[in-house]
């Protein structure tokens, strides 16, 4: 086992993982003959692809090394020499879980794919392959201009997945999806082509060395929200989630829930509050402000909804709202909290839109109010929905607790009254998830073509049974997570807090400080 | 004053273009049969050998009394437009044969233009600035009306003559006007003057005509007017031709005549860079929106596309030039490629060119709609497709130039273009398939293939191809 691990880690570990999805991918590409032959094929290759990704992925927790705040793994070659912007890939505790993350979420999304798409099965696991290598590059990226690569190259695939696999409005959607998350991230191109220009590297290590003048910070600041928030999504930017996650197919909705509003809070980590202390700090009421919008309004907005993808997107955006809290309090809580809150979000809610799906494939509808009793004839299911709709209201014991209680801790440290307000969001979230599966799963079983609903098959078991333990040890016992990214966290507070000394930030430069001066 | 042949040596590549299309002419003339098929054929061999020739040239010379330069800049320039034109003209040939079209005079005429693009990118005196001009000029407008039984064709054949003339007439009264005020039409005597303080303001109105004249060339808006009409009107592979080489060689032009001669006057044209920089980069992405014609399409996309190489012309120096010709670089490859799918869209033997027709491309013609979609999220300029970086690097010379306000501007209508890009990818990918294209012909099969594979595989290792740029940007301002 040992002389396994050391033969794997001795690899170019995360160039494997980033580029194995490809290359399966390219071997797709040349798969000829019937196009039934050829569909099967392409979801076998896709599965076992993603699989291996996932076995491989598994090596680098394995062997990670906790103690330090260092990016490990790390690979550099020279890509563009004469602009200094080399292929630079690592990992530290904050981006490895994300990967893990993906490479997770990933077979799952397959495996729920294999029925619920008939047409052009090939171009789909292409597209999901591709989405696969873009993702985990993005997390693994550590020179900008890669990252920015990775990071709007997500666009493509997942603009087609949504657009020709998806649903009803699939071309407004699509459309919206795309020219939303695209006109933000020009944005922060140009942001990182300004701190390029002053730091003469795009070397993510040395950005982070870097000093920027306040006034600079500010404007560089903005370019990277109008970026991050578009993706996260914050309010009032959130519009094209709701739209995006009800006419995707299910694994796009996965995927997108799961990891792609990961990058938005993973921006914000890895590039606002290490490179502009001072300027998230000046900022930080402004999005305590918008998150807090984020998590009631959504929150009220989720509780009338009739169509259950979009209601569980309504909720994505509430408990993101928890993370851009989190981020912004920059104490070790409560970005242990948030960096879990995502973690924990991206298997639950991933696995809510599967559970959406699964009586999608049913019933071909999302309307709630056309269930009614599951808990009767599909006891299977409901038990898996209710482990994820407690998972997602925030029980103790499962996934969705950690993270909320660690943000609104730190929270607390920072501003009691922005802890006071997202905590209310936990109870909204508690009123229409549990409303939401009284309706679906619980009352009488009355309706004819509900009775009719077959509870889960072998292949769907296998999708939630391993989500479920995932939820509960995360619940459980949480330590193995926040281990990996205690020192990382610990480094980023502490060099933020120390960036903030050193420039002598004082209560009244602070927004909120001035508002407070002038209210006085 | 003795005359030595060898002192004609750097001008080797065009005088023997001038020689063998000349001489292609007489054998078209007089042989009896029909000989367009060999003369396409010669026509190719001829660009290649003259592309050869350039490869083969000095480092750095002048001749013709300083007329004619020939620098790494020049080479790298002549090298774009004989790609361009060459794969051009594969297009034509196969296009011909099936039209049914054919005359000899085709091949002939491109090679003319090419010619003429050559003296363009290797003028070094306002003089030959216009004998370049013209000889390319001339010879497009009769390509332009070439279908010369189709209404569409001559108009845009006549609109492009009027018009093109009209500019020719005012780069050339700017001339005048700085030869008037300056003493001198050679670029390194115009240097001199401009350097010697104060500029007269005769020169200043000089060089703006120059500019409109030029930017007529290369269709930036406000001269932008007769591009949609010629592109729609002219044959598909003409326009296809319209659209690399004569843009690529008059931006080149463009680029030696504003940081060489009128180098000292930075500040003065350079507002009026921006001015039309920007409203091609706005006017090229919303008026491309609304465009049901895909080849009026491309004529706003290509005005766009001017509108980022010009910001490269506007930072005005190493850095702007490297991404100037980088981006031009990367447009050659893109435009071809594009203009092979359209010229594959043909139902039942008959060419269609409206954006519907292309609907559910990706069930009819997988291959093709695939190679469409990389070329358009790449001109959309999506990572990790070449577009991207063509316009990356225009945009790190802005930034870094403190042109912060203009690459805001420019990204933010990438966004814009990006929507109708994506909208043909819908299209494709999308819709319900509409009549389903002939098998596209080998020719046309290759390029796109070709093209859009460099798309996608391109940002694996684009170090040669930028220093190939850089190479040339540096001889451009060493001299």
């Amino acid at each position: 086992m040992t002389a396994l691990s050391n033969f794997i880690t001795g690899l170019p570990i995360l160039s494997v993982i980033t580029f194995l999805p490809l290359v399966g991918a390219l071997f797709l590409l040349f798969v000829r003959g019937e196009a039934e032959v050829v569909a099967r094929q392409a979801r076998f290759v896709a599965l076992w692809t993603t699989l291996l990704t996932f076995v491989i992925s598994l090596f680098i927790w394995i062997g990670f090394e906790p103690g330090t705040a260092d990016f490990q793994f790390v690979e550099r070659l020279d890509w563009l020499p004469q602009y200094r912007i080399g292929y630079h890939m690592g990992v530290d505790g904050i981006s490895m879980l994300f990967v893990i993350l993906s490479t997770f979420l990933m077979p799952i999304c397959i495996l729920a794919s294999w029925e619920a798409i008939e047409k052009q099965v090939r171009e789909y696991m292409i597209s999901f392959l591709i989405l696969e290598t873009m993702m985990v590059g993005m997390f693994c990226a550590l020179d900008m201009v890669l990252f920015y690569v990775f990071f709007e190259g997500v666009l493509i695939p997942m603009f087609l997945i949504i657009g020709v696999w998806g649903g009803g409005r699939r071309v407004y959607s699509a459309f919206k999806f795309f020219l939303y998350t695209l006109t933000g991230s020009v944005l922060l191109l140009v942001a990182m082509l300004a701190m390029y220009f002053q730091v003469g590297t795009t070397d993510i290590p040395s950005l982070m060395q870097a000093d920027f003048s306040r006034d600079m910070q500010y404007w560089l600041w903005l370019g990277m929200f109008a970026s991050f928030a578009v993706k996260v999504p914050m309010w009032p930017v959130h519009t094209w989630l709701p739209d995006a996650h009800v006419d995707a197919p299910t694994a796009g909705s996965v995927i997108l829930a799961g990891v792609l509003l990961k990058m938005g809070g993973y921006g914000f980590l890895r590039f606002s509050l290490p490179m502009l202390p001072e300027a998230s700090e000046y900022f930080a009421p402004l999005v305590y402000t918008l998150s807090i919008i984020a998590i009631i309004y959504t929150s009220l907005v989720a509780l009338v909804q009739s169509d259950m993808k979009k209601l569980i997107a309504y909720s994505s955006v509430a408990h993101m709202g928890y993370v851009t809290v989190g981020v912004f309090a920059a104490n070790q809580q409560a970005i242990e909290g948030a960096i879990f809150q995502m973690l924990s979000h991206g298997v639950v809610s991933g696995a809510l839109f599967l559970c959406v799906g699964v009586v999608y494939d049913r019933l071909h509808t999302r309307e709630i109010d056309r269930y009614g009793g599951l808990a009767n004839n599909m006891p299977k299911y409901a038990f898996a929905f209710m482990v994820f709709m407690l998972a997602s209201v925030g029980l103790p014991g499962t996934a969705g607790f950690v993270g909320e209680f660690l943000v609104l801790t730190g929270v607390f440290q920072v501003n009691t009254w922005v802890a006071l307000f997202a905590a209310s969001g936990v109870i909204l979230g508690a009123t229409y998830m549990l409303f939401l599966y009284r309706r679906v799963v619980y009352g009488e079983l009355t309706k004819a073509d509900v009775k009719e609903m077959l509870d889960l098959d072998r292949r769907e078991i296998a999708i939630f049974a391993p989500i479920i333990v995932v939820v509960m040890w995360m619940g459980v016992y949480p330590l193995p997570f926040l281990d990996v990214m205690s020192e990382s966290v610990q480094a980023l507070v502490s060099n933020y807090q120390a960036d903030l000394k050193a420039s002598g930030a004082t209560e009244v430069t602070r927004l909120g400080g001035q508002l407070l001066a002038f209210l006085r | 004053m003795s005359f030595e042949l060898s002192s004609l040596m750097p001008a080797l590549p065009e005088i023997f273009l001038a020689i063998a299309a000349m001489a292609f002419l007489m054998l078209g003339v007089f042989r009896k049969d029909d000989s367009t098929e060999l003369l396409s054929w010669l026509g190719v061999a001829a660009m290649a050998v003259t592309g050869f020739l350039v490869l083969r040239g000095p480092d750095a010379a002048v001749t013709f009394s300083n007329l004619f330069i020939v620098n790494g800049f020049t080479s790298f320039a002549k090298i774009l437009v004989l790609m361009g034109a060459g794969l051009t003209m594969l297009m034509i040939n196969s296009w011909a044969k099936q039209a049914k079209t054919a005359r000899f005079e085709l091949p002939i005429l491109v090679l003319f233009a090419t010619l003429g693009m050559m003296m363009m990118i290797s003028a070094n005196d306002l003089i030959s600035v216009y004998l370049g001009l013209e000889l390319q000029s001339l010879s497009l407008y009769v390509l332009a009306a070439y279908h010369r039984d189709s209404i569409k064709s001559t108009e845009a054949g006549v609109k492009y003559f009027v018009l093109g003339a009209l500019a020719s007439g005012l780069l050339l009264y700017g001339s005048s006007l700085v030869y008037g005020f300056a003493g001198t039409t050679t670029f390194a005597g115009l240097a001199e003057a401009m350097r010697g303080g104060e500029p007269h303001i005769g020169v200043i109105v000089g060089i703006v005509f120059v500019i409109a004249g030029l930017a007529f060339k290369v269709s930036a808006v406000p001269f932008h007017m007769w591009t949609p009409d010629v592109y729609e009107g002219a044959p598909t592979p003409i326009t296809a031709f319209f659209s690399v080489g004569p843009k690529i060689a008059a931006l080149c032009l463009f680029l030696r005549v504003l940081v060489g001669p009128f180098e000292p006057m930075i500040e003065q044209w350079q507002q009026v860079i921006i001015l039309i920089s920007i409203l091609s980069m706005l006017w090229g992405s919303f008026a491309a929106i609304v465009q049901k014609n895909i080849k009026r399409l491309m004529a706003y996309s290509s005005i766009g596309h001017v509108g980022y190489a010009l910001v490269g012309l506007v930072v005005g120096n190493e850095e702007g030039a490297r991404g100037l010709l980088f981006y031009l670089l990367i447009y050659l490859f893109m435009n071809i490629g594009t203009f092979a799918v359209i010229l594959s869209m043909r139902v039942n033997g008959r060419y269609v060119e409206e954006i519907s027709d292309l609907s559910g491309l990706a069930k009819t013609r997988p291959g093709m709609a695939m190679a469409l979609g990389a070329l358009m999220f790449s001109m959309a300029g999506i990572p990790p497709l070449a577009g991207f970086l063509g316009k990356f690097y225009i945009f790190v010379a802005a930034v870094n130039a403190g042109f912060v306000p203009l690459a805001i501007i420019g990204v933010l209508a990438s966004v814009v273009g990006a929507f109708y890009y994506i909208r043909i990818v819908k299209v494709i990918y999308f819709d319900e398939p509409a009549a389903a294209f002939d098998k596209p012909d080998m020719v046309n099969g290759a390029i796109m293939a070709l093209c859009s594979i460099l798309m996608l595989v391109y940002f694996v290792a684009p170090s040669p191809l930028v220093n190939g740029a850089e190479a040339a940007a540096r001889a451009l301002f060493l001299g």
